[in-house]
């Protein structure tokens, strides 16, 4: 008697790992932490700028276009909502991913302005600052890459049989995931002019 | 002729560029690598002496690699390749660091883990690339660039509180060796279970019960030890062995742990994030 129940728990045991629940569950946390990896760097991203924005004001006043756009782009950044539920939301990932690639963009802008201001460049605050920019710059692109692999690895679960009819049943869907930013941006082809004399840069 | 050697250029770069694979991780096997040939014996030595003083004093391992090139890819893309591979730092405590000098591409980074972003932090690592190893660099000396970077390693990382280094090997054999001998039955368990069926199951939780007794001296770890075996090897008995996976990779990773002395050297287990910073010269 006491054998014949021991048996039943083994087998309820068994099949619970075959039909990859647990699978799915320990993919679905990786997915979670990694998730909140890659906010955590953009936070701390978003943190930098008012710093920043301050140090180039002092020394590029009339840039105000490029500033405006940094703090337009940090503002919209700050009113999305990011939690933790947005990846299983695409429309809201996808919208919150537009957002801080616009970010970034204002951001790279600003930089490449800031190279035209040598007393700026020189700035010991903004050399620390930038220094931190990049740092976190860098961070974001290894949490993104986690968070792709993990994705990947968590819609690998969902997708794949049996699993997928442990995740039928439990409603589980695939989570959303990166795309390539502006993709027309990559595929248009770079306008070389060879008539005007190069600038002088590096 | 220089717009058609430029438009040539245009032309065979990309190719190159998109056709070259990514370097490859070099092994592991001594704090320093130099594969540029740049450094001497002696300095390599020096290097090597101080990098293993901040293991021994701060438990924190620091490693430096010299390249040649990281084309393809940028520093940080395989700064990032590397620690992933390298796993410099002690398992769970991350703390590592890693000094890369792409040679040729007149590039260095030096890439930190998890628990030193703290103590070095990127304003401060982009320092000591900056100012302290480019002119050396510049003026061509390396073995001095990369001795006043890690003697600046070594005060950022003194300042931080890590947990205390391992002992040396002459002690490592107390309690750590038994929880291997514990851990051994876990797995025992699962075997014996498999060719013996349930008898070896409790012959494996018997042993698991008499060790956790030898290191714990209290019988209520015993009865732990022997339950979790038996839970261990029906468990592998049964499912697709999903603790095996977890919990045996972890615990190997544990255990390897910083090397010390000796020839050899191997990363811990530590973790990176992307921190640090990178630079010219």
């Amino acid at each position: 008697m006491r054998i014949r129940l021991f048996a039943m728990v083994l087998v309820a045991v068994a099949m619970l790992s075959g039909c990859g629940y647990n699978q799915i569950q320990i993919n679905d946390e990786g997915v979670n932490a990694a998730w909140a990896e890659v906010l955590n760097q953009y936070k701390r991203r978003a943190d930098l700028i008012p710093n920043l924005v301050a140090v180039v004001q002092g020394y590029a006043a009339h840039e105000k276009e490029v500033l405006t756009k940094v703090t337009e782009a940090r503002a919209s950044v700050a009113g999305l909502k990011a939690t933790p539920e947005l990846v299983n939301d695409e429309a809201a990932f996808a919208k919150f991913q537009k957002a801080q690639a616009d970010l970034g963009g204002a951001l790279a802008r600003l930089l490449v302005v800031a190279e035209n201001y040598p007393q700026l460049k020189a700035d010991a605050n903004f050399r620390d600052l930038q220094a931190q920019l990049e740092g976190t710059e860098n961070r974001i692109t290894v949490a993104r890459n986690r968070y792709i692999k993990s994705v990947q690895d968590y819609n690998i679960s969902v997708r794949t049989f049996p699993n997928s009819l442990t995740a039928t049943v439990m409603g589980w869907k695939t989570k959303a995931n990166f795309t390539v930013e502006d993709e027309k941006a990559i595929a248009a082809p770079p306008v070389i002019k060879f008539d005007s004399p190069a600038p002088a840069g590096k | 002729m220089t717009r058609f050697g430029l438009l040539l250029c245009c032309l065979i770069f990309p190719a190159i560029g998109w056709g070259a694979d990514p370097v490859a991780i070099p092994p592991l096997s001594a704090r320093v690598t130099d594969l540029t040939a740049t450094l001497s014996a002696e300095q390599n030595a020096a290097l090597d002496a101080s990098l293993e003083r901040i293991e021994r004093e701060k438990g924190a391992q620091v490693a430096i690699l010299m390249l040649p090139t990281t084309q393809p890819e940028s520093i940080e893309q395989f700064g990032i390749r590397l620690a992933e591979a390298w796993k410099i730092g002690r398992w769970r405590v991350n703390d590592g660091v890693i000094v890369i000098v792409a040679k040729d591409d007149h590039g260095a980074r030096i890439e930190v883990g998890r628990a030193l972003e703290g103590a070095v932090p990127d304003v401060v690592a982009k320092r000591i690339v900056a100012d302290v190893m480019a002119p050396k660099f510049k003026a061509g000396d390396f073995a001095g660039g990369l001795q006043s970077a890690v003697a600046a390693l070594a005060g950022s990382i003194g300042g931080e509180a890590l947990p205390a280094p391992a002992a040396q090997p002459a002690s490592a054999s107390g309690t750590e060796n038994h929880f291997i001998y514990l851990f051994l039955a876990l797995m025992l368990g699962g075997v014996l279970r498999s060719l013996l069926g349930l008898f070896g199951a409790i012959v494996a939780a018997v042993v698991a019960g008499w060790l956790a007794w030898t290191i714990f001296a209290s019988w209520i770890a015993a009865i732990i030890a022997a339950a979790i075996t038996v839970l261990f090897s029906f468990a592998r008995g049964g499912g697709r062995g999903w603790s095996a996976g977890g919990s045996g990779g972890a615990l190997g990773g544990g255990f390897s742990g910083p090397s010390s002395g000796g020839g050899g050297f191997s990363g811990g287990g530590g973790e990176f994030g992307g921190g640090g910073a990178s630079g010219n010269w």
